[in-house]
């Protein structure tokens, strides 16, 4: 026992404890899994989580504790569950600038998907919460953009205008555009309400409903999407278009009508 | 431009006379100018166009209003065939536009054509080739001439004489009468504009024992549905989209259910009309009455998107910015005996913009 301690100092001391303690949990999880192939799962998971950990204590726990259980920086995390890590970190949300205004603003994206997999994992691991939707939750098939269309009037274009175009809120707050956001990062900004938007669960929002206003926000407001009128004037509705309207509109029908009265051009100088 | 720069054999008679008189007699003497201090310059000379002058520029402007005359003639040809040729629900891309309609696009552009084309022309025409010389045309009183006066005033004295309405007091009395009770009977016919609201602004659909049914899914809500931080909208049970009355009773029964981690509720009212911290308030805005749902979940503040009144969801939904001048009214809910949200009465106070009746 002696030895032992005396050696706890050693560099690779925490590895070594590390590894025995997953050894231990990993027997553990192999004499109470149900099945084989949950074991091997299982197995893969933490060290995912490791990983993850490892990840979060460089570019998370400044701000948000370094269990996740939220400083004055940054709430807890306890719980958000993988969906809001990989909508947060996967639209480059988080980490955040140390200074933010009112609203922590969408950027460049600086980790891979694999390691915001393993930060998601090891968030996921801290508490339960929604899990990152697979692609059949969220593709487009069998979705009804007609109902999509619906709800999305009912339940988003409030704050996201009816296309999706988005919209302010109060003090520098705004709703974001949601063109050419990822339908899976859609769909976890539902399920999980990032910053001061609300969240959608399943409870009241089903995954089938959710489905539906991914597809109807892809037929409306995506590169691909047509515009029958043409000129939308950035799809704001009434305030963009008589601006232009006004502006444009009556400015050049003034400038024209001055220059027809206007004096034309003389054989020579007076 | 003042008079002196204008050449004399430009300048109106007179005024060129006042100017050579200035000129000859110098500082001092009497001349008509001084009489006149504000005498009128006159026109400017006129200068001629080079089409005026040139007919070879006069021919090429011909040209050019012919050929945009005969522009809008084939771009009017051109709408035609786009009408015909053009399916409706053939979608194009164009640069700047993005995917549009190409026959709304081909139909705009030549239409466009054609008609810019005829006034581009008709106004090249004016300022190139039709007269511009400059034509002075002396305005005329409007007063009458004495005599016609004279004759209308003396119809009008004997027309009254006749009449003998200073005379016939009775006649003139009753007239007046008669003239000024007419106009009763339009605003009597006003009343049948349509139905008094009586206490229709006073109540909604909810009562004592409605289940909050969940404007998604249609099914009723339980309290386990609604998540702290989540939005959802709920409808009265039994009220259904397809009914004749929907719309006038959604727009007052519209419901708002967000949840609030209870000791965050500042309101004592508040949180005795909530259960386990969900709130249901009403989504019509007290201002003016437009629908009211920007949620911020972080700070429980609602935000109406007309004219940005913000109101306190987690302080009796208090206004705290803009012009509305009530709180939102709450809705009292509870739960039943089957576990789900029902609605323990209508709302106190009149939901969305106050009417004069309120008080």
């Amino acid at each position: 026992m002696k030895k032992l301690s005396a050696r706890r100092r050693h560099p690779l001391a925490a590895v070594v404890v590390l590894l025995l303690a997953l050894l231990f949990s990993g027997g553990l999880y192999a004499v109470f899994a149900p099945t084989t192939k949950a074991e091997a799962d299982e197995s893969a998971q933490s060290l995912t989580i490791e990983e993850g950990k490892r990840l979060y204590a460089v570019g998370c726990a400044s701000c948000h504790g370094t269990g996740g259980q939220g400083t004055s920086d940054g709430p807890s995390l306890v719980g958000v569950g993988a969906a809001a890590v990989d909508f947060q970190v996967g639209t480059g949300r988080m980490p955040a600038a140390t200074s933010q205004g009112p609203q922590v603003p969408k950027k460049k994206n600086i980790y891979s998907q694999a390691e915001i997999d393993q930060l998601a994992a090891y968030i996921a691991s801290l508490g339960a919460g929604p899990a990152i939707p697979t692609e059949e939750q969220y593709g487009p098939q069998g979705a009804d953009i007609a109902k999509g269309g619906e709800l999305f009037r009912t339940n988003c274009a409030q704050c996201h205008n009816f296309t999706g175009k988005g919209g302010a809120l109060t003090h520098g707050k705004y709703a974001p555009d949601l063109e050419g956001v990822s339908p899976k990062h859609i769909y976890e900004a539902m399920e999980t309400g990032p910053q001061n938007m609300p969240s959608f669960p399943e409870t009241t929002l089903s995954e089938e409903n959710k489905k539906d206003i991914i597809a109807y926000l892809d037929a409306v407001n995506s590169s691909k999407s047509e515009s029958p009128g043409g000129l939308e004037l950035g799809g704001l509705g009434p305030v963009s278009e008589g601006l232009f309207g006004w502006i444009f509109g009556l400015g050049g029908l003034i400038a024209v009508a001055v220059w027809v009265a206007a004096r034309t051009a003389k054989a020579k100088k007076s | 431009m003042s008079s002196q720069d204008i050449p004399e054999e430009n300048l109106p008679a007179e005024q060129s006379e006042q100017t050579a008189g200035h000129d000859e007699h110098g500082h001092g003497a009497l001349s008509p100018a001084d009489e006149h201090p504000f005498a009128d310059p006159g026109l400017p000379p006129h200068e001629h166009r080079i089409q005026d002058v040139d007919e070879r520029a006069a021919k090429r402007s011909e040209r050019s209003v012919a050929l945009m005359f005969t522009v809008s003639m084939l771009a009017t040809i051109a709408f035609i065939a786009a009408f015909v040729a053009i399916p409706v629900d053939k979608s194009v891309y164009i640069f700047p536009l993005g995917h549009i309609s190409a026959l709304n696009f081909a139909l705009g552009m030549t239409l466009g054509i054609a008609l810019f084309c005829i006034g581009a022309g008709a106004v090249h025409w004016a300022r190139t080739l039709m007269s511009d010389v400059e034509i002075a045309d002396e305005r005329h009183p409007i007063e009458a001439e004495p005599e016609v006066r004279e004759k209308v005033f003396a119809d009008f004295k004997q027309g009254a004489k006749e009449s003998a309405l200073g005379r016939r007091k009775l006649i003139r009395n009753t007239m007046f009468g008669a003239l000024t009770l007419v106009p009763l009977s339009g605003v009597v016919l006003l009343r049948d504009l349509g139905p008094l609201p009586e206490d229709k602004l006073r109540h909604t659909l909810w009562s004592k024992g409605k289940l909050l049914v969940n404007m998604n899914t249609n099914e009723p809500l339980r309290p386990s549905d609604v998540a702290v931080g989540s939005l959802t909208f709920a409808k009265p049970e039994g009220l259904e989209e397809h009914d004749h009355e929907f719309q006038n009773e959604i727009a007052k029964a519209a419901l708002m259910i967000v949840r609030i981690q209870p000791e965050n509720i500042k309101d004592k009212r508040e949180l005795e009309w909530s259960h386990e911290g969900i709130v249901a308030y009403s989504k019509i805005c007290t201002h003016v009455g437009c629908p009211i749902s920007l949620y911020e979940q972080q700070t429980h503040h609602v935000l109406c998107p007309c004219h940005q009144s913000t109101f306190d969801l987690s302080d009796g939904a208090r206004v705290i910015f803009g012009p509305a001048g009530h709180a939102l009214p709450q809705l009292r809910i509870g739960v039943n005996d089957e576990g789900y949200l029902e609605a323990r009465g209508d709302f106190e106070e009149p939901v969305g913009p106050a009417f004069w009746e309120r008080g």
